[in-house]
């Protein structure tokens, strides 16, 4: 490889180490084509950190006189702190970490690589994909079925080569549907509420544009889908400000006039660089040393991130009330459906569906309507909020998921299969992973690097025993019923366990936890016997 | 009975404060000690009863076509808004609770009238259950350095203070006397807590009357006894907790603080913790932000910034962590403000707490209250409004002291036995005067006023019931409750404390209990165990009868009581909320109205409350009204699962 390009000092002696919450530690550091690798030398310890360059979303180096100092700060928050001997040997180590920490070449990445003794790459990859929910949901096959009208990802690039349809279309009223629909993203099922038989449909925007551009064909597909109904819900992700704008660009809505059993709500959500520059704002703010509660509420309120959280639960609740309480079926979309649509399909089902809540059914959610669905993990991902690069295509989206799934395990601790152990790992893996899953922004370009012949799937690796126990909700206790959230301010809470994860704090919660766990195993241990 | 105007109003509606349309009808009686609504549908089933002194303000607000507006805040944060169909009945309402309200006499609070079956034996072991002079001993005192001094034995030295206090044995009667002649209302230094470790003292005074330049020797060899109480230290602290300035102000009117040059071997330190008029505007200002109907994010974030309330908190709990730092490090620490009953109550306190893990049990924060609170004369009277009296005087500082735990629970889960229940039901308690504890500002006042022999304990109250206070988390000898607590107070520790200031607003909480579920797991994994060491005895005994086959039948074990439990947690799951806030009209039958936005009308979609979409309100989450206080209120554990079908 051309990994050894890159790395001009391989080995560096008498390295002090700095991370939050250990005592300084001098050792050996080694940088390969994928790793950071610190070895303790004190005696008696034996201790390693092995940090994935990937994980690094930024570096600074200071070389005050002959020696350097290289400060890391990491996609997961960790911030580390390498003191070298020699000049020359910390600016080679910071070389190095600068270019190998940003491949852009996918196939490159450390996944391709991983080859650990225990997996076998050919194990089973990935949990769900549309064909399989649709097996499980036998309720669906009378109105619905499997369209393999994309399987050469030439109608919509970014969906899954089979999608949920309702029958009365077929795959020519598909195709016209996609060109009318931004992307190619026509509408598709992806929740059927067995309760009252209604379903959740997600898309793209309509390419109405500026002259009001009609499409039989998608209204007849809307139509359909609400045939024994006197109406259906769509949400817009967008302001109906934001809706007439996009019609200037050559998007647009569902106008009331063409599609008159359709009722439009609109809930907007913030997505993109507003959102990375809230979570760089708030990763900022706790990082902040200075004593003082006001400019700390200051921050908080400023980073608007908590906000974010509020909207996007209130938008799944919204959209949970036209199924579940309202009785009627509902179609997401925002601009290109592959953001907060996503955001708030997942959250609703969690809310409405007590088989996404145990430990394989969320992850199996995750499959479908987000890796499946398409949601770009390339782009959203590539760097985290310590970075100086310019921001792209840059959006903590997953990560403003995972933490609405904290909000909702917080208010319903016994209610959710999996813990906050889970959602912790999540996070980091969608930005630096020794799995293949969130590499690629779609299946098509996962199928076109053969990733899921050529690297592990982090699902099956969580669902295996000893990780299995790990990530489970000790408290979990299967609940029918839906878990409507409550938004009021008061009632979302930072996520403390992931944006104070290296502060003591977040240590004494993660012992709570154990204390839990080992009360109800022996729990267990004693209404067993 | 004779502020009673009115003794019973039909057809009012008791108004849901989050989301108006889940209105309940009844009847509203004013007793001589509490309002009662009772509800008419529900056959009796929903009752809510308010304690007149829990009352803080009543409120008239303009009539409208569906009655007249009455609002009533309660102390324990509880808000209840009537709607009255007759003015005047409203207006005889208003002036009735008014008085009512407003005790003038201390005979006319509760305390006075409550009479629990209990008869006089029992009443004298309520009140000896907590016995502050058991926690000096635990202490080790008196010893060699510490004596119980007589010196204020009636009251005459200081009469705020109590009759009992230790004070260095090497302290003369007259040093004390003469120390309290320099301090402000004779509250001379005075000790608070002792470490037996390490001899360290917290002791605790008013303010010296130092004025610009007055000295007093007998003040200087009281702080020198102190000194050299503890003998390994060469040096102690004297904590003003006040802001420098406001004890440099004080200087003019012949009080301030000490001159580090007059007293030998003092280090002396401001903390910067404001005084009682800062903490009760702060707190009003915290308040309104919890009541705002449907606040934003940063409404509400922005509001609690302004109203400065955590940042007094994280003062307190610094000052705190400051004095308990120097205890644990073998230092003796004097701690004043200006009369030396708030602040300096407060900060005693929660230093006690971070030390010593005994104030971290049930027993131990009642008497962490007896001692530093009700025995060193916070003034309860005035600073809890428990009579009609000069509303400058009112001041959440009891208040934040129990937030400064609550905090410390926050960080330290499994270091506290008791838990927040208690600190609540605590709280309501200071308030509502059912119990003597917190009745009158000081010993001298409680002895006059016969408390001990007309009113109950609600330290024995609180043990008795204290399975509901227990927090099945702690663990004595986890790593984090041994020894000094060493909490983080980062700002972004600090939290606001949803349980108690929204505590009425259900839909708020969370849905789902953690500590229910483990403490009865924990109950039931205990009581299996000591079945199973019965069965086992049994099995033994029966084995050398060879009757081993019945007693197999036998051991089936009961787990009907968890199975219940998560029952009720399935039932409290299910409470939708309103996430419209508007949109969507979910009246069955009615769900075509106005749900959609026009997209061709540029003012509806110009409409924040259409378009922003963070406007959640709570709209079917029940507000729960049953008084905590009252034990006859019925149950109503099913008011969700009602309330949601009938939605």
């Amino acid at each position: 490889m051309e990994f050894s390009d890159h790395i001009k000092t391989a080995n560096v002696e008498d390295v002090v180490l700095r991370q939050p919450l250990h005592p300084p530690s001098r050792g050996t550091l080694c940088v390969t084509g994928h790793h950071l690798l610190f070895s303790d030398r004190e005696e008696g310890s034996s201790r390693q950190v092995l940090l994935l360059l990937r994980n690094i979303d930024a570096i600074e180096k200071r070389t005050p006189g002959s020696s350097g100092t290289i400060t890391i700060k990491c996609k997961d928050l960790r911030v580390l702190q390498l003191d070298i001997p020699g000049m020359e040997q910390c600016l080679n180590i910071a070389q190095s970490i600068e270019t190998l920490s940003c491949l852009d070449n996918v196939s490159e990445m450390y996944p391709f690589f991983y080859r650990p003794n225990d997996l076998s790459l050919r194990e089973q990859w990935g949990l769900s994909t549309p064909e399989k929910h649709y097996t499980q949901i036998k309720e669906l096959h009378r109105k619905w079925r499997l369209s393999s009208v994309n399987k050469t990802y030439s109608v919509c690039p970014s969906y899954p080569p089979v999608v949920i349809v309702p029958k009365g279309i077929d795959d020519e009223t598909l195709k016209k549907v996609a060109k009318f629909r931004q992307g190619g993203r026509f509408p598709v099922l992806c929740y059927y509420h067995r309760k009252n038989g209604m379903v959740i449909m997600r898309s793209s925007q309509p390419l109405t544009g500026a002259n009001k551009k009609r499409c039989k064909e998608d209204e007849l597909l809307l139509q359909v889908v609400i045939e024994d109904s006197d109406k259906g819900f769509i949400i817009d992700t967008r302001s109906g400000q934001q809706v007439q704008q996009a019609r200037m660009t050559g998007g647009g809505f569902e106008s009331k006039s063409c599609y008159s059993h359709w009722k439009r709500l609109h809930k907007q959500m913030e997505r993109g660089k507003a959102l990375q520059e809230s979570l760089i704002k708030l990763v900022e703010a706790c990082g902040d040393e200075s004593h003082n509660v006001d400019r700390w509420l200051s921050k908080l309120e400023n980073s608007k991130w908590l906000s974010h959280v509020q909207t996007a639960l209130s938008a799944a609740g919204l959209l949970v009330e036209c199924v579940e309480r309202d009785g009627h079926s509902a179609l997401v979309h925002g601009y290109e459906g592959t953001d907060c649509t996503l955001l708030i399909c997942t959250l609703a089902q969690l809310i409405m569906d007590p088989s996404c809540r145990t430990l394989e059914g969320f992850l199996a959610l995750l499959d479908r309507e987000w890796l499946q669905a398409g949601h770009p993990f390339q782009q959203r991902c590539a760097h985290s909020a310590y970075s100086h690069a310019r921001l792209q295509q840059e959006s903590p989206i997953f990560l403003l998921l995972l933490d609405c799934v904290w909000q909702l395990w917080r208010q319903f601790p016994l209610a959710l299969g999996f813990s906050e152990t889970l959602l912790l790992r999540l996070a980091n893996e969608v930005y630096a992973s020794d799995y293949g899953t969130f590499l690629c922004n779609n299946d098509q370009e996962r199928c076109a690097l053969e990733v899921k012949d050529r690297t592990h799937c982090l699902f099956q690796a969580l669902l295996r025993p000893p990780e299995r126990d790990y990530y489970s909700n000790p408290l979990y206790e299967p609940n029918e019923l839906a878990i409507w959230p409550s938004v009021h301010p008061q009632s979302l809470q930072l996520w403390r366990g992931f944006f104070l994860r290296w502060t003591q704090q977040a240590r004494h919660l993660e012992a709570v936890q154990e204390e839990i766990r080992s009360m109800v195993i022996e729990w267990h241990r004693v209404t067993q016997r | 009975m004779e502020h009673i105007r009115l003794p019973k109003v039909e057809n009012v509606r008791l108004l849901d404060r989050v989301s108006p349309r889940r209105s309940r009808v009844g009847t509203l009686y004013l007793t001589a000690t509490h309002s009662i609504f009772v509800e008419s549908e529900a056959g009796g089933r929903s009752e809510t009863w308010v304690l007149h002194t829990l009352v803080c303000s009543v409120d008239r607000q303009a009539a409208s076509a569906s009655g007249c507006p009455l609002l009533i805040h309660c102390k324990n944060f509880q808000i209840l808004h009537f709607s009255i169909p007759r003015e005047q009945d409203c207006q005889d309402v208003h002036l009735s609770l008014q008085r009512l309200s407003q005790p003038e006499r201390y005979e006319e609070l509760y305390c006075f009238s409550y009479k629990p079956n209990v008869d006089d034996e029992e009443r004298r072991r309520e009140w000896a259950f907590v016995d502050l002079q058991a926690d000096f001993s635990r202490m080790g005192l008196p010893n060699a350095q510490w004596k119980l001094s007589p010196v204020n034995q009636h009251y005459k030295v200081s009469d705020t203070y109590p009759a009992e206090l230790f004070v260095p044995d090497s302290a003369a009667a007259p040093v004390l006397v003469g120390s309290s002649k320099f301090r402000s209302r004779g509250r001379f230094p005075a000790l608070s807590y002792y470490s037996k470790e390490n001899h360290a003292a917290i002791c605790r005074s008013s303010q010296p009357l130092s004025g610009f330049s007055a000295r007093c020797l007998e003040d200087e060899q009281m702080l020198e006894a102190i000194l050299r109480s503890n003998p390994r230290s060469d040096f102690m602290y004297v904590v003003d907790t006040r802001p420098k300035l406001n004890a440099i102000a004080n200087r003019a009117a012949g009080k301030g603080y000490e001159n580090e040059d007059n007293y030998s071997n003092i280090k002396f330190q401001f903390m910067g913790i404001e005084n009682i008029h800062v903490m009760r505007n702060s707190q009003q200002k915290m308040l309104e932000v919890c009541e705002l109907r449907s606040p934003s994010m940063s409404d509400f974030l922005e509001g609690l910034e302004s109203s400065g309330w955590l940042k007094h908190i994280k003062a307190v709990l610094d000052t705190g962590v400051f004095i308990a730092k120097a205890v644990a490090e073998g230092i003796s620490v004097l701690v004043h403000c200006s009369d030396g009953w708030d602040r300096t109550a407060q900060v005693c306190s929660v230093a006690c707490v971070l030390l010593d893990p005994y104030y971290r049990t049930l027993k131990g924060l009642m008497v962490l209250i007896e001692k530093d609170w009700i025995s060193f004369g916070h003034k309860f009277t005035q600073r809890c409004n428990h009579l009609a009296g000069d509303p400058k005087e009112v001041s959440p500082i009891v208040d934040q002291f129990l937030e400064c735990v609550w905090q410390l629970m926050e960080q330290f889960p499994c270091a506290f036995e008791y838990n927040e229940n208690l600190l609540i039901t605590v709280h309501s308690h200071i308030y509502s005067c059912q119990f003597g504890n917190f009745i009158g500002n000081n010993q001298r006042e409680r002895r006059e006023l016969r408390v001990h022999e007309k009113t109950h304990s609600l330290w024995s109250y609180l043990w008795t019931n204290r399975a509901e206070f227990i927090n099945p988390l702690y663990r004595q000898n986890h790593s984090q409750s041994q020894g000094l607590l060493r909490p983080s107070t980062a700002p972004y520790c600090f939290k606001f404390w949803r349980g108690l200031y929204n505590r009425f607003d259900r839909g708020m909480h969370p849905r789902q209990s953690v500590e229910d579920y483990l403490r009865l797991i924990r109950e039931e994994t205990q009581q299996l165990e000591e079945q199973l060491d019965s069965h086992k005895q049994k099995i033994a005994e029966l084995e050398q009868e060879q009757e081993w086959s019945d007693a197999q039948k036998a051991a089936v074990f009961d787990q009907s009581s968890t199975a219940r439990a998560l029952g009720e947690n399935l039932a409290l799951a299910n409470t939708p909320q309103d996430y419209t806030g508007g949109l969507l009209a979910s009246t069955p039958g009615a769900a075509d109205g106005p749900l959609i936005l026009a997209p061709q009308d540029p003012d509806r979609t110009a409409d924040p409350s259409l378009s922003n979409g963070s406007d959640p309100e709570s709209g079917i989450a029940d507000v729960s009204c049953r008084s905590p206080l009252s034990e006859d209120s019925a149950r109503d554990p099913e008011s969700d699962e009602a309330v949601y079908s009938a939605a």
